[in-house]
Parts: C-alpha cells; structure tokens; sequence
C-alpha cells in the first residue's frame, strides 16, 4: 500500500502538504494549544498546512487537519518533514526537535486550567528557554507572535545519543553489577 | 570472579519523554543482553530486533492502575533476572527499582531531565533504592544522593 493511500485511510493529509505539525503527546489533551494554532491559522490562510495531534479526549478543531494519535513512524515521517511544530513542553518533544533539527515552539501546560497536574513543563521550559534550547511561548498571546515570526530557526542538532560523563557513568554501573556475578 | 555471559540488562520506562531519554542511553548497554519495556506497543518499533515487554500505564493519581502496573512489572523483573535495572521513571520504573532490589539486581534510576526545580515523586520514591541515582541537573544534587553525571542531551 502506498504512503498516500495510507494517509487517506486514516484520514490524514499527505505528509509534503504539512509545513506546521502540532502535537499534545498521548497523555492529556491541550486544547489551549490546538485552538489557539487554529485561530492563527485561519487569521493567516494557513489552514490547509496545519496537522493537529490532539490525544485521545481533546476537541476537534473544525478548521484544521487532526489526528488523536500518531504511531512512531507516521509521527516521524510528518516531524521531519514540518517547517514548525508547535507543542505542548514535554521532554520527547523537545529532543527529537533538537534530535532531528525541527523548528519547534513549546507552550508549557499549566495546572490552573487543568492540563497537568502541576507545572512542571513550566519549570522545563524556563530553564531550557535560558539554556537556549528551546523556543517558549508562556500563553497563547506570545505563541501567536512567535507564530508570526518568520525568524523561528531549528537549534544546533544534538547528536543520538546522551553525553559521555552519562554514558560512561550507566556503563560502569553495568559493568560493575556483572563483576559481582 | 567475572562470568564469561554478557550482563543482562532490564532497560524500562513510561512512553513518551521517559522512552525518549531511555533510548538515548542505548550505548552504556551495547554488548549487552538487553530487554526494553515501555508501557506503550508501538515504541517496540524503537527497539526492533532487541526483545521488548509492554507493561501497564500507571499514575500514583490512580491506585488501582497502580497496583496492577506493580505486580506486572515485578513479574517482569522477576522473570528476566536482570543483573542491571536501568530506568528514566515514571512509576513503572520505580516498581522496576523496588523489585530489582529484591532480586538483588543492580538498579539505576535516572531522574527525568524534564524535573528542574525538584526531583519527581516518583524519583524521590526509587531514588534511596537505587544503587545509582541520579539527576540531569547539577543544582539538584545533594551528598546523599541523587548525583549528576552529565545529561540525555549528548
């Protein structure tokens, strides 16, 4: 079977027609996230360029292309190809975005409008925001500037793998348990 | 005395950015026996060729998923007999650690790199059982553990 045959089946757009994937990861909706790409969107024309990943109880936008969920590969295949994906600010997204040399804008979820239960991707964000990896949008006001703003580029890539002081650190661990067989 | 096998090694955690930061620690075990387990089917494309275990998704928020994920994921440990359990969390690798430790298995705990200010609940639970505990942020490390020895970002 073909890609675009696949596609169609699920009822997902080609993969060369996505320039901007949003995506909410599998646990918990973020529908702040969605709705507000979407209103950009259709201010903008832009709607047919938009693919939404929305888990599995989020609203369904009625604008823009979506999905509740992406395997692996089909995740893969549209993150490389965007020119921007728009996410909520979990880890996964944010290395396979520094992993793969996607453009990636994250608005943290915020446990006062109940989208997780505590603000740790708050915490995250700020953080890797300082360390310059990672585009932030605080709200839905800053990611519709950014959304504008034709300057958002991809960060240095990072390579496959963790640092050597980490790998080197599990290795001895490893070693160590074997040694006392 | 060193045996001639090579160390078996459990290598587990939660879908998403804990089976994220998990892979990229695949070199440390390279050589190894190695079983993954995530608690999502479709990460096994992740790992093909390698044996792979789906274990049960579970929050502390609720007990009865708990307490199912628990048992799952002891008779996982129990049946592999790793040598060395390494884990990113979340609570699927803390009952990882917690029964490792029974099997008198090696344990590592990775906290997640997403926990800035303070270390998960999870991470606070397994950390003071885990042979090897560690953070990705300096700032959070303390004498009694967890210790920082670099980071996932490579």
């Amino acid at each position: 079977m073909s890609m675009l045959t696949a596609h169609r089946l699920l009822g997902l757009p080609p993969q060369d027609q996505v320039r901007v994937l949003v995506t909410v990861g599998t646990e918990l909706p973020f529908d702040r996230l969605v709705r507000t790409v979407e209103s950009w969107a259709t201010t903008s024309g832009h709607t047919d360029e938009v693919l939404a990943q929305v888990g599995e109880s989020g609203e369904i936008p009625g604008a823009i292309a979506w999905t509740r969920f992406l395997d692996g590969p089909r995740f893969r295949e549209y993150f490389c190809g965007a020119d921007l994906v728009i996410a909520h600010a979990g880890m996964g997204t944010i290395l396979s975005a520094l992993q793969f040399g996607r453009p990636l804008i994250v608005m943290p979820r915020m446990a006062k409008f109940g989208e997780h239960r505590n603000d740790h991707q708050l915490a995250t964000a700020r953080r890797l925001a300082e360390l310059d990896r990672v585009d932030v949008a605080f709200d839905e006001d800053e990611l519709v500037e950014r959304l504008d703003d034709h300057d958002l580029a991809a960060r240095e890539p990072i390579g496959p793998y963790a640092d050597e002081q980490m790998i080197s650190a599990l290795r001895g661990a490893i070693r160590d348990s074997h040694d006392l067989v | 005395m060193t045996s001639h096998r090579p160390p078996r090694v459990l290598a587990i955690a939660s879908g998403g950015g804990h089976w994220i930061q998990l892979l990229r620690m695949r070199p440390a075990w390279e050589g190894c026996e190695v079983v993954y387990a995530s608690t999502r089917p479709s990460d096994r494309e992740d790992v093909a060729g390698a044996p792979f275990r789906v274990v049960p998704d579970a929050n502390r928020w609720v007990k009865w998923r708990a307490l199912w994920c628990a048992v799952r994921v002891g008779a996982l440990v129990i049946a592999q007999r790793p040598d060395t359990v390494v884990t990113t969390g979340a609570l699927p690798g803390y009952f990882a650690v917690v029964t490792g430790r029974l099997i008198r298995a090696r344990t590592v705990w990775v906290d997640s790199v997403a926990n800035v200010d303070e270390l998960s609940m999870s991470g606070r639970w397994a950390g003071p059982h885990a042979d090897v505990w560690l953070t990705q942020w300096s700032h959070l490390s303390t004498p009694d553990g967890p210790t920082y020895r670099g980071t996932v970002f490579g």
